[in-house]
């Protein structure tokens, strides 16, 4: 193990190294560039040994991913805001076809108007692709979630995207333990070395099907999508105990009987950790790691307590008509359950910082009785 | 072989390997389904095929069913070329260099939605090899225009007086322009050609493309037994003529000594029944201008067809 101080990015490069992957196909756009700069500064100096391919678009980007894993390969690809949804069809594709493959998003808002903030509507447009979609709070957790991602997509024969703030973590210089590729091939078994499909036995993939074949297609991938709350715990803590860091899909930490609860995911989280522990707050923060499959028995256990009074939900996104993204899975988490807390939103669309002033300014308005916050207003 | 039969000296020079099964649901006389045969001929077991949205998408069987004896694996339509060299450097990754991938994709899928990708994977010079069959319309959908569609014809989308009032844009010029190893173009009359052009193209490495003439007999407007006329008379008029680029130099493998007008290619076809006497004579200038070009800047190697 070494550690090194590394951006975000850069600590994906690292894990795409370290997890043996054979094709990386390599596109930019703001904030995720440096990617796959890293990555190409990596294959030149021959530490990255797979295939790295410039491609002409995020669309290619993805393709020639899906080619690589019908083939078999370890593919591996990022992308940001109008990249991802320039995806957006083979983002369902890789996903019906049941490709393991890995693909890290550096979260940033969508135009129009151009705007390279760290807004995450981005991949939360991609919620109903039937990808596997983790956020990310802080460098070193992003290195570690990409090689818990490759693993995870080889068994559950479904993708994975690894999202993260960008600019916030994408460029923001942490001190980072890089495992040795001694201990990362403990944990990740080494990619393909033959082709996933024979020349002898040959087969019409993923052509056309009636509404009957559909629909059991797709209730089979209904059930692996369910097994990965279990598959994802398992490997969590086995990975845990060779690198000693641990990510539960849902994070608690705060005082046991808080009565109220922060709820965010990605980098806020850490910033509202901190705001707690400089101010010796009594609330707590539950911070959402895996958004899809959405673990909606953890996020009960945690939030439908009889003692919590309040829940503050802090989105950096926002669904036109209805509200932050996470609040709304977070309500219909709850939804049904009788004696529920009290329910406010702050709000950060559009890639807003998340200061600690904002938050004591948040809490005011909290106890004015607002609902709906716009952290805009409050700056 | 100068005594034999013409028929038997044909049939002679076609392997008798099928990778295609009978029974499939191409319309009667659809001659991308015979040109595709014939390819499937020369490039043989060692390949695999990624197939776009197409006629093919139909043509290659309903799940479970299926018409290749080939793996066969589908992509999104704009991304016939990038599946295709990703899978391609997927198996060079894990040391397989000798399987073909072999990209099957319609006019649509090239020169239109697929365009920027297979400009891309030429520009990489991608171990692929690209194939367009051309039956000048989206045909999958119903025989609406696309930019293959050639100046006069009626379609879905340009129905008479509306006809299409561009001409059909010159893909082998663009595809040239690329640099690329090795481009063709075929049509089913012409079987013999066509199957040495897929035998040599296997030995090549690097970006080859095929473009393939497909009369199609719902699209075109004609009976189904004349496909292959209308394929060979697409030749003879210089509608169509067959030829290689290899890394730049042209041959031309077919050379009439004179073309037929183009008037008699046209006239059969549906598509084209409200083309005037000028729109004909437009058309035959058009095309006297690109072969007499075409022949200067060739080599020519006359080839018997049968
Ligand atoms: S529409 Fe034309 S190209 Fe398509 S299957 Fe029918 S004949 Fe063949």
């Amino acid at each position: 193990m070494e550690q090194k101080i590394i951006t975000g990015n850069q600590a994906v490069a690292h894990a795409v190294r370290l997890s043996k992957t054979q094709v990386v196909s390599a596109y930019p756009i703001t904030p995720q560039t440096t990617v796959m700069e890293t990555l190409a500064e990596m294959w030149a100096a021959g530490e990255y040994t797979g295939e790295y391919v410039n491609v002409e678009s995020e669309y290619t980007a993805l393709s020639y991913c899906i080619g690589a894993a019908y083939a078999g390969a370890r593919a591996f690809t990022a992308s940001s805001a109008h990249g991802l949804a320039y995806m957006h069809e083979l983002i369902h594709w890789a996903a019906g076809a049941r490709l393991p493959l890995v693909m890290t998003n550096a979260n940033r808002a969508m135009g129009a108007p151009w705007c390279i903030e760290s807004d995450q509507l981005d991949s939360l447009s991609q919620r109903d692709t039937g990808w596997i979609q983790f956020y990310c709070a802080n460098v070193q957790e992003i290195l570690d979630t990409v090689i818990l991602a490759f693993r995870l997509a080889e068994e559950v024969h479904t993708p994975v995207m690894v999202c993260y703030d960008g600019f916030y973590l994408s460029h923001t210089y942490e001190a980072v333990n890089i495992p040795s590729p001694e201990v990362i091939s403990q944990f990740l078994p080494n990619p393909r070395t033959q082709a996933l499909f024979d020349l002898q036995t040959p087969t019409n993939h993923h052509g056309l099907v009636g509404s009957e074949a559909m629909s059991q297609l797709m209730q089979v991938r209904f059930k692996a999508m369910a097994r990965v709350f279990d598959r994802y715990n398992l490997l969590n803590t086995q990975y845990a105990g060779i690198t000693r860091r641990s990510y539960p899909a849902v994070e608690y930490s705060g005082p046991e009987n808080a009565k109220t609860l922060f709820v965010t995911a990605g980098g806020m989280a850490q910033t509202i950790k901190s705001f707690f522990s400089s101010t010796e707050r009594e609330e707590a923060l539950v911070r959402i790691k895996m958004f899809r499959p959405f673990p909606m028995e953890d996020i009960r256990r945690y939030l439908a307590q009889s003692h919590v009074e309040r829940i503050i939900l802090v989105d950096r996104n926002v669904c036109m008509g209805v509200g932050g993204i996470f609040a709304q899975e977070v309500r219909a988490a709850l939804a049904g359950l009788s004696g529920l807390p009290e329910m406010v939103e702050l709000n950060l669309a559009g890639g807003l910082d998340l200061t600690p002033e904002l938050l004591s300014k948040a809490l005011l308005a909290v106890q004015e009785g607002e609902k709906m916050i716009w952290a805009v207003n409050l700056l | 072989m100068g005594g034999e039969p013409l028929m038997k000296q044909v049939f002679n020079d076609i392997p008798q390997e099928e990778y295609m099964l009978s029974g499939h649901t191409a319309c009667p006389g659809c001659s991308a389904a015979l040109s595709i045969r014939h390819a499937t001929k020369a490039l043989g077991k060692e390949t695999v095929f990624v197939i776009t949205a197409c006629c093919f998408s139909i043509i290659s069987g309903q799940l479970p069913l299926r018409t290749f004896e080939l793996n066969v694996f589908h992509c999104p339509f704009p991304s016939a070329a990038s599946t295709g060299s990703g899978l391609k450097r997927g198996l060079a990754a894990m040391g397989d260099t000798t399987t073909q991938v072999v990209v099957l994709a319609g006019d649509g899928g090239t020169f239109d939605i697929g365009l920027q990708g297979l400009s891309a994977a030429a520009e990489r010079n991608e171990d692929i090899i690209f194939i367009c069959y051309d039956n000048e319309a989206y045909m999958n959908t119903g025989m609406q225009r696309s930019s293959a569609t050639p100046f006069g014809s009626k379609s879905a989308t340009s129905p008479a007086p509306k006809v299409k009032e561009n001409p059909k844009k010159d893909i082998m010029k663009i595809i040239e322009a690329h640099a690329i190893p090795y481009a063709a173009t075929a049509t089913v009359a012409y079987p013999k050609d066509l199957l040495a052009k897929f035998q040599k193209a296997k030995t090549i490495k690097g970006f080859r493309f095929f473009h393939i003439l497909c009369p199609c007999p719902p699209g075109w407007g004609v009976e189904s037994d004349q496909t292959v006329e209308l394929s060979r008379l697409a030749v003879e008029t210089g509608v169509f003529p067959l030829y290689e680029v290899e890394n730049g130099e042209v041959t031309l493998n077919v050379t009439p000594q004179t073309l037929r007008p183009v008037a008699d290619y046209l006239g059969s076809q549906r598509r084209f029944s409200t083309l005037s006497a000028e729109d004909i004579s437009k058309i035959q200038a058009t095309i006297d201008r690109s072969w007499q070009a075409l022949l200067n800047r060739s080599n020519t190697a006359e080839i018997q067809e049968g």
